[in-house]
């Protein structure tokens, strides 16, 4: 009894969070452009999609900056995880409090104070503007997921392979850079979903002509959303939704890899205190 | 029979595929100290589990002063529980976990720092009240563990490896005390241990178990003196565990020699497992000995010597005051009493004996 | 490896944070003071308490405390049946719920649109049960359900993991002193999960009090929230002084929320 409106509840739950990703995917096959009545099925969307060079070219902007974006932070975090280990506690707890403060400002604020910051400089607004910005809101996932896992770290190994006649640098990247790669690969992964899903930051530092899907779908809003970017959007869910079982359930796999990074993700998100994007 | 507190009736449990515990039947006397003793994963935690209310049997029933508790949760039954890593509270401080249970059972405030006061001294930790957890060592939040458990004056209390995360000098400490606590409080306890040493102390009954089964119930002494089995002889102390061939009553005849002994009942020519404890061995020279053998190693172990003496192929491990250096011959001579003959387990499912007391 | 020069690797991103985060909240603090022309002016802070201003203030601090407390009534039920479900299972199941995080969350959004509208999906199941239909889009509860729906994630997540932190020998241990199953709930299983709440409150007031997007997409542009007043000031007026007050008074108030919660945070746990 208990048992049975516990899983009432789960599902009602679940249905209130799937229900518009439902949505959107029956009108990703909707003939109709009208998003009030299902005017039968279609792939229409899909294959059109393919040639909405607009649309694609703001996937491919996401895609580009998810990924450089998260590459920068990555190198320049995991590097800064290193320096910081062999700092006085006192100057470690000052750069971990700067770096929390993106985590904990709001958006709006971060997006506002970067925008003043390009225009005090006089760049123009573009890519490389909202790049730098993705990376700086970047970079403390990547400092938040690496530093935990540095302080579990046991130097004793690294001093082990030191005692076996390693050199430092060579200690580093075959024992330190193991132990710690599921760390960084979390932090690589969490900073690229969050590229990929800022709306807030990127609006603030876009210029004009300049898209990613994010910043498409806020202009057509008002106008009323293409239904090929419901297209391109469920094809994305539904990727990574794939890759993640596959990862999380590979057969014979006993300790799923993918788990790890979902749980991190969860985890680093849950210990920053950071928050959506919308 | 009120002499049973606890009875334990046909108790089976397992989880999925696997059984922990198989027709177990076991009674618990008022003022008891008794301790269940085995190897990690041989049922002990969980027949406490199921006394605690913690476990619900697949199948059996527990009957507390004749009364049937099997289906009572763990709130609704007269015993207290020390866990194995103590499950203090952590956000509250020494004197709220204390008095946890008895603002559950709407007690007096006044009765209620009496209590937490008399607990403490009780537990030699006066003046701790207002600490939080966190900053006892292991040793003290394992008294307060006890002190939480002890104010609602249960009838038994029942304590899961309580003793496991202390270091062996803090161990030996709380053993002493818990004998006092025991000797004071005058309740019953229900101990659980993997450690042999602190059963043979502390308890007044032994339970041994292995597999799920109780292997052989006794005092400390019946069960050192006296394994029925080499499952317990092999548990409990070293001991030298041979193969031996009765050949009538007082006689036995192991690696060739013919030993006296005091077992009788055994039948003629019957194979056997004989038990001699090391400390039971009485080096003596060559030929006075039953058999002749070589010390191939010796170590000091402060109270006595630890020696390997190599005779007929069997290494033999002896504990003795006096020292014998490796290489010298020496004579092997056991006293008659103190060689346990046990018959011999017939097929592997009977090394685990269920004994019905 | 020698220590002193290792530490240099930390050089850029010093250098990166000093840029990218201490630099421009200066510039907010300095545009914040100033007018137009450069001269000293609170002008700009002082224009919260403008009609306006202040209404829109008002009516997301509502919002956001509304989004907040609904979030953790759903939340907190929700990850007390996840943690008692079998560890296998919860990992599928934990994976659930965070995983519409990875569908764009403007689109997820603006779904509800279509869910909500007069004749959407709501009301051709209510019309179907020929129940009265709802009309929300574009009013204060539409907005309400989507900061709800946005960020419920970010509570259940916290309160998940902490309350399936507990020991479960703490709950066994209140039982047997004889707590059941309310007392269990009110002196154990509570108190022990509270710091997940105030990370799931963090996570959830402080974004519903600064957005511009939900209520744009789900407000039908016609309700006003301090996130729709500032993010207005800077891009289509591109009045940067007053814009940046009013991000300081904003500042101001996540920094006092916070301030609120961590005292809680320490008074309950210690």
């Amino acid at each position: 009894m208990k048992k049975t409106l516990g899983n009432i509840y789960l599902t009602l739950v679940l249905i209130f969070m799937y229900a518009p990703i439902a949505t959107l995917m029956i009108l990703s096959f909707n003939a109709s452009k009208s998003r009030s009545h299902f005017g039968g099925f279609t792939l229409g969307w899909y294959i059109g999609l393919l040639e909405n060079e607009e649309v694609m070219a703001a996937f491919r902007t996401t895609l580009v900056l998810a990924f450089l974006s998260a590459v920068i932070a990555t190198v320049l975090g995991t590097a800064a995880c290193t320096g910081m280990v062999f700092m006085k506690k006192r100057s470690r707890s000052i750069i971990m409090g700067i770096t929390n403060i993106p985590m904990l400002n709001a958006d709006i604020v971060t997006g506002v104070s970067l925008m003043l910051l390009f225009i005090a400089c006089r760049a123009t607004m573009g890519f490389t503007t909202v790049l730098l910005a993705h990376i700086s809101f970047n970079i403390p996932y990547v400092i938040l997921s690496v530093m935990p896992r540095y302080r579990e770290l046991k130097m004793s190994t690294y001093e082990a392979a030191l005692d076996l006649g390693a050199t430092p640098v060579y200690a580093f990247f075959k024992v330190v850079i193991p132990d710690l790669m599921g760390a960084i690969l979390s932090g690589f992964l969490m900073s690229f979903t969050m590229s990929l899903d800022d709306f807030i930051i990127t609006h603030f530092t876009q210029g004009p002509g300049f898209d990613t899907l994010s910043t498409k779908i806020y202009s057509e809003v008002k106008k009323g959303i293409n239904p090929e970017i419901y297209a391109l959007s469920t094809i994305m869910f539904l990727t990574i939704l794939v890759l993640l079982f596959l990862v999380n359930y590979r057969p014979g796999s006993k300790r799923p890899d993918g788990e790890i990074h979902v749980r991190t993700r969860k985890e680093v998100v849950v210990s920053s205190g950071k928050r959506g994007t919308v | 029979m009120q002499d049973k507190l606890i009875d334990l009736q046909h108790i089976t449990k397992s989880y999925g595929s696997t059984t922990i515990l198989d027709d177990l039947n076991l009674y618990i006397r008022e003022n008891e100290f008794l301790t269940l003793l085995g190897p990690s994963g041989c049922g002990k935690t969980t027949t406490l589990r199921i006394i605690g209310g913690f476990e619900t049997p697949d199948s059996g029933s527990v009957m507390f002063q004749g009364k049937d508790i099997t289906s009572f949760p763990a709130n609704k039954r007269e015993l207290n529980t020390v866990f194995q890593k103590y499950a203090l509270f952590p956000h509250m401080t020494i004197a709220e976990n204390i008095a946890f249970g008895l603002k559950i059972k709407k007690k007096s405030q006044a009765y209620i720092q009496d209590k937490i006061k008399y607990a403490l001294k009780l537990v030699n930790m006066d003046g701790f009240g207002d600490r939080m957890p966190d900053s006892l060592s292991g040793g003290q939040q394992q008294r307060i563990a006890i002190a939480r458990a002890i104010v609602n004056e249960p009838k038994v209390l029942l304590l899961d490896e309580p003793l496991g995360a202390l270091d062996l000098k803090l161990r030996q400490d709380m053993q002493y005390e818990l004998i006092r606590l025991k000797n004071e409080l005058g309740i019953t306890f229900i101990y659980v241990t993997h450690d042999q040493e602190e059963a043979l102390t502390m308890s007044d009954t032994i339970v041994v178990m292995n597999q799920g089964y109780i292997q052989q119930i006794g005092t400390p002494t019946d069960i050192y003196n006296e394994p029925q089995n080499t499952f317990v002889a092999d548990f409990i102390g070293d001991s030298n565990i041979l193969s031996g061939i009765m050949i009538r009553d007082k006689l036995v005849e192991i690696l060739g020699a013919r030993f006296d002994c005091v077992d009788t009942g055994f039948g003629e020519n019957c194979p056997v497992d004989v038990v001699i404890r090391p400390e039971d061995i009485d080096l003596v020279e060559p030929e006075k000995g039953t058999i002749e053998g070589i010390v191939t190693d010796v170590i000091f172990k402060g109270v006595h010597y630890e020696m390997c003496v190599m005779a007929r192929d069997h290494e033999f491990v002896v504990h003795s005051t006096d020292c014998f250096s490796v290489d010298s011959r020496v004579g092997i001579h056991v006293n008659p009493f103190d060689i346990q003959i046990m018959h011999k387990a017939e097929s592997d499912d009977e090394k685990a004996v269920t004994i019905d007391e | 490896m020698n220590n002193k020069k290792v530490r240099f690797l930390a050089g850029p991103y010093v250098l990166w944070s000093a840029g990218f985060i201490i630099i421009p909240l200066c510039l907010i603090f300095y545009y914040a003071f100033t007018d137009a022309s450069g001269a000293f002016s609170i002008d700009n802070v002082a224009g919260i308490i403008s009609y306006v201003n202040m209404k829109a203030l008002i009516l997301s601090m509502a919002f956001s405390l509304g989004s907040t407390l609904i979030c953790l009534l759903i939340a907190y039920p929700l990850a007390l049946i996840l943690s008692t479900v079998s560890t296998k299972n919860s990992s599928l199941l934990s994976l659930l719920f965070i995983l519409p995080m990875w569908m764009n969350s403007l689109l997820r959004t603006y779904a509800w649109q279509n869910i909500l509208e007069r004749k959407g999906v709501i009301n051709g199941i209510l019309t179907a049960l020929s129940l009265p239909p709802l009309y929300i889009i574009n009013k204060p509860p539409a907005i309400l359900l989507g900061m709800v729906y946005d960020f419920l994630p970010f509570m259940i997540l916290p309160v998940y993991n902490s309350v399936s932190r507990i020991d479960k020998d703490l709950i066994n241990a209140a039982s047997d002193l004889g707590a059941g199953y309310r007392q269990i709930f009110l002196r154990v299983i509570w108190p022990l999960s509270l710091p997940g709440v105030i990370s799931g409150i963090t996570m959830v007031f402080v974004p519903s009090l600064t957005t511009f997007v939900i209520s744009d997409i789900l407000g039908g542009g016609k309700i006003l929230l301090i996130g729709n007043v500032i993010e207005q000031l800077f891009t289509q007026d591109s009045d940067w002084n007053a814009g940046a007050g009013l991000s300081m008074v904003l500042m101001v108030f996540i920094l006092i929320s916070m301030m609120i919660t961590s005292k809680y945070d320490r008074e309950d746990i210690r």
